[in-house]
């Protein structure tokens, strides 16, 4: 990694960026899809730092943009026939590159290396016909120059590491011989085997059941204290947030409607969609009668995305702030508080009531 | 969910075994002994060479008014639980009872009437319902099945159930593409409930839902259930949803009921190890309780294979406090307290079943190292101080037995892993919705299966697609190691035993 930053660190430098002092900063990222049916604005500026060793999670409904996010940094909405179709403009700061403008071959040199990603479905990273040793083996010795011998034991070590049994027995299994839980580890040994410095986890743990989820969790904490990795994950259950992240960013719509520190997020939550997650969610840890409050109405359309701000037909204050400017004025994020940030046009006092007297007794 | 839940479960009268008449009229759905097994076939000659225990003898009972929740891990036979209670498919052995009638081996032509009572909601909002069929087509079916002719018309009391589960009576003739997944899940909600069903067992019913979409559809089968006094069994995986929707809870592993309670007891003194492990898994959203990850237990490895479950108490593998009897006894389904059902020998939260039997197995010990401290010592439930056990890590060791009956391959684990996914494309490629019908269909078999969809279009309505695919998929890998390409080439082994698992009735389609 040193000797890439060392050569990469001209990589793509657009001349008149301000170039970032955070490990990753994204600011202002939009990623349009051109389709036959109008363009989508799967990420529609979306800005946000994160430093080593922390955790970002991402939430957010489904097409809220989430993944879209995390494929950009990665760099994979450019490579081959999607590469055509995708129109992305913004920064894209890491260790002081910019990713945006850099070319795909050197986005590629960084990816697998200085930044990897674990997905939903292991079977989208690993091939199904090769041993999941070989795979390991393979990603490891794109960015090292070692043999295969030594390759391996580090496949066999990142096995280990991860918490597969028998790992020297199993590195030479297939993906289909592991299951769902065991699977979700190689692909984080994979990911891993570089020791990237950023680690984006797209809802590692959704398709798995709570007691594999929590080895996960447990496993993806352990190796960032050890390796001081950025972690960006992301999700929509909010007791994985509360469980990993130092920081929250709250998506609707392709837009961050809200980003803070995980405390002040679920404890003075700023936004009416925010509220909106946390009142819809049934809690184990209560007993409560009481019954959910859903958000009404369906998620956005991202092709005609909602004028003013994108949560209005849903939200059930869009009345109060004066002049229909929650229908006609996009919100942007302003600062509530130290790095906690909200785009919504309800005038302080009233959040404030409407939180204190309204959402957080229900809750 | 339902008015029970207010009243204290203890006063509730406990009802005991079936001589009871009174406590008995209470009970609406019984199950005993229930098991369900496909069998493992191999060779050209289709010799049986094994069974996947799917469902091993289960026992409970639902009363009429309230919601019996059912939790357990993927692949521990909830959904095949579901589909046998609701006659969608054959039980292999065992007795099930609705409204005191013996229901077990009912034909098809006598189960027609009772297909009225008891309906079924499933997982999937898009591979459940036919995409070429209008709304008004689909709500409509299960009275052109049953020959019913509802008062007003057909057209009226369908716009009525559409506007019952909040959707416009104007969808009336829409098709299921132009409709989201909390919506479409609120037309197999309309579906289920067209003929006043006394019984709706609902498979996992907002699992595939976002989480603001699940509460719009969680309250409205609360109101559902107020309003026409609905009795629910719902099984999901989701713990928190589980508690707050369900009366009581029965926790399943590897195809058994290990416990069996209301919702209080069971959230707040959990007895079983399994449902204790289970719930210390859920993440809590609040971070203030962040780092308390000393009263998490984590299981090691995963669930053995229900094919060759472990001996005695299936749960030994992966215990924390398992003893040689664990190992060598099956632990009975008993009530320990009033209104709490466990099978365990050293049950959690409650005296030792069998003290004499001190010495942990050398798994167990691997497994106490997972368990914290805080765990192992704060029973939520000390108010009630029956004599606690100690905990199971201090026990001294003295003879230490060697492990126990290895934990099977988990090979066959990916089968249940696998399934959603294999689900999920077969649901696109080919509305295989009656694909169950076909004796052989598989998932390999995606056109075949469109086929047969097509000859019963009908059942496509009703039946569910995805289980069909995932009951393929699933019996796949479990019949031999095959290659890497396992995966992408299945094999057509997953032959399905059960009847078709059709909705509201897919053979009285095909005679339409
Ligand atoms: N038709 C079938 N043929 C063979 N095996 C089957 C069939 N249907 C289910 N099984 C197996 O029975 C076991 C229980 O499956 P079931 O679908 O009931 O699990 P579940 O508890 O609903 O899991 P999930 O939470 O993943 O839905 C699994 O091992 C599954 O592979
Ligand atoms: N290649 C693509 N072409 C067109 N639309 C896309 C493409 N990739 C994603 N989208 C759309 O962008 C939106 C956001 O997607 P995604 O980021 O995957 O959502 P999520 O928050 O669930 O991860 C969705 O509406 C999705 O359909
Ligand atoms: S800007 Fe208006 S519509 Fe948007 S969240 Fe705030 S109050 Fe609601
Ligand atoms: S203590 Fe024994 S009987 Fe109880 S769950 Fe553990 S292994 Fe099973
Ligand atoms: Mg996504
Ligand atoms: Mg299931």
């Amino acid at each position: 990694m040193t000797e890439l930053s060392k050569t990469g660190a001209a990589v793509g430098e657009p001349a008149a960026a301000r170039r970032s002092e955070a490990f990753l900063e994204v600011r202002d990222l939009k990623v349009h899809f051109p389709t036959d049916d109008g363009l989508v604005k799967s990420v529609d500026g979306v800005s946000f730092s994160l430093e080593k060793g922390k955790t970002l999670a991402i939430v957010g409904e489904s097409g809220s943009g989430k993944s879209v996010t995390s494929l950009a940094i990665m760099g994979l909405h450019r490579l081959g026939a999607r590469g055509k179709n995708v129109r992305m403009s913004g920064e894209i700061w890491l260790d002081g590159k910019e990713l945006v403008s850099a070319s795909p071959d050197e986005v590629r040199k960084l990816r697998g290396r200085e930044m990897a990603m674990i997905f939903q479905d292991p079977l989208s990273a690993m091939h199904p016909y090769y041993k999941v040793g070989d795979q390991i083996v393979e990603a490891y010795r794109v960015h090292h120059d070692v043999s295969k011998k030594v390759a391996r034991a580090r496949a066999i070590e990142m096995l280990d590491r991860v918490g597969i049994p028998e790992p020297a027995k199993r590195v030479d299994g297939y993906p289909h011989e592991f299951s769902g839980g065991m699977r979700q580890r190689a692909m984080i040994a994979m990911a891993l085997v570089n020791n990237p410095e950023l680690l984006i986890a797209d809802e590692p743990t959704t398709a798995l059941d709570v007691t594999v989820q929590a080895q996960i969790l447990d496993l993806i904490r352990d190796l960032q204290k050890e390796f001081g990795s950025a972690v960006i994950m992301i999700t929509h259950d909010l007791g994985v947030v509360a469980e990993i992240a130092d920081e929250v960013l709250v998506m609707y719509g392709g837009r961050c409607v809200e980003r803070g520190p995980a405390g002040e997020v679920f404890e003075q939550p700023q936004h009416p969609y925010t509220w909106g997650l946390l009142g819809s969610m049934p809690r184990i840890d209560r007993e409560t009668s009481e019954r959910l409050i859903p958000v009404k109405g369906q998620p956005p359309s991202l092709i005609n995305v909602p004028s003013g701000c994108a949560f209005h037909p849903r939200c059930p204050y869009a009345d109060i702030p004066k002049g229909n400017v929650t229908r006609t004025v996009r919100p942007e994020l302003e600062q509530v508080s130290t790095g906690h940030w909200s785009a919504c046009h309800l005038p302080t006092e009233d959040r404030q009531r409407i939180w204190t007297e309204e959402i957080a007794p229900k809750l | 969910m339902s008015e029970t839940k207010k009243t204290d479960e203890a006063a509730i009268p406990q009802q005991t075994p079936a001589s009871e008449g009174s406590a008995d009229r209470e009970v609406l759905l019984r199950v005993e002994g229930l098991t369900k097994h496909f069998p493992i076939k191999k060779g050209i000659l289709q010799r049986q060479v094994g069974a996947v225990k799917a469902v091993d003898g289960i026992d409970f009972e639902v009363r009429k008014g309230e919601t019996l929740g059912v939790v357990g891990e993927s692949g521990c036979g909830k959904s095949t639980m579901g589909r046998v209670i609701t006659r969608l498919q054959d039980p292999t052995g065992g007795k099930i009872t609705f409204e005191g009638q013996d229901i077990t081996r009912l034909s098809t032509g006598q189960m027609r009437p009772l297909r009225r009572d008891i309906q079924m909601i499933f997982q999937d909002p898009y591979g459940s319902l036919n995409p070429r069929h209008t709304i008004g087509s689909i709500v409509s079916a299960p009275f052109r099945l049953q020959g019913v002719e509802p008062e007003g018309g057909v057209k009226k009391e369908v716009q009525r159930l559409l506007s019952l589960v909040g959707l416009s009576p104007e969808h009336y003739n829409r098709y299921p593409h132009e409709f989201s997944g909390g919506q479409r899940q609120r037309i197999g909600i309309a579906r289920a409930l067209a003929l006043k069903p006394k019984l709706v067992v609902a498979d996992e019913p907002v699992s595939a839902l976002d989480v603001s979409i699940q509460a719009q559809v969680v309250n409205l089968m609360d109101d559902l259930q107020q309003e026409l006094g609905l009795t629910y069994v719902i099984i999901a995986h989701d713990l928190s949803v589980v508690r707050h929707v369900s009366d009581r809870i029965a926790v399943m592993y590897l195809g058994k009921i290990v416990e069996l309670a209301d919702r209080t007891s069971l959230y707040e003194a959990p007895m079983h190890p399994y449902t204790k492990a289970l719930m210390s898994a859920v993440p809590v959203p609040d971070p203030k309780r962040r780092g308390q990850k000393n009263e998490r237990i984590l299981l090691r490895g995963d669930v053995p294979s229900p094919i060759a479950p472990p001996s005695g108490c299936r749960f030994h593998t992966r215990c924390w406090k398992a003893t040689e009897i664990c190992r060598t006894t099956e632990p009975q389904l008993v009530e320990l307290r009033p209104g709490q059902r466990v099978a365990c020998h050293h049950p959690e939260n409650f005296a030792d079943q069998a003290p004499q039997d001190t010495v942990l197995l050398s798994a167990a010990k691997k497994a106490s190292e997972l368990v914290p401290d805080a765990a192992l010592s704060d029973g939520p439930a000390e108010k009630e101080p029956v004599a606690e056990k100690a905990p199971a890590a201090e026990k001294k060791p003295v003879a230490e037995k060697e492990p126990v009956a290895g934990k099977a391959p988990a090979t066959e684990d990916t089968a249940s892993e696998e399934a959603p996914e294999a689900a999920g494309s077969e649901a696109s490629t080919s509305e295989a919705a009656g694909s169950e019908d076909a004796p052989e269909a598989t998932a390999s078999e995606p056109a075949e299966a469109a086929a047969t969809a097509e000859a019963v279009s009908e059942a496509a309505d009703t039946a569910p697609a995805p289980e069909a695919a995932e009951a393929a998929a699933a019996a796949e890998p479990a019949e031999e190691k095959t290659g890497p390409g396992a995966k992408s080439t299945p094999k057509a082994t997953g032959k399905t035993t059960g009847k078709p698992a059709a909705g509201s009735g897919a053979e009285e389609s095909s005679d339409e």
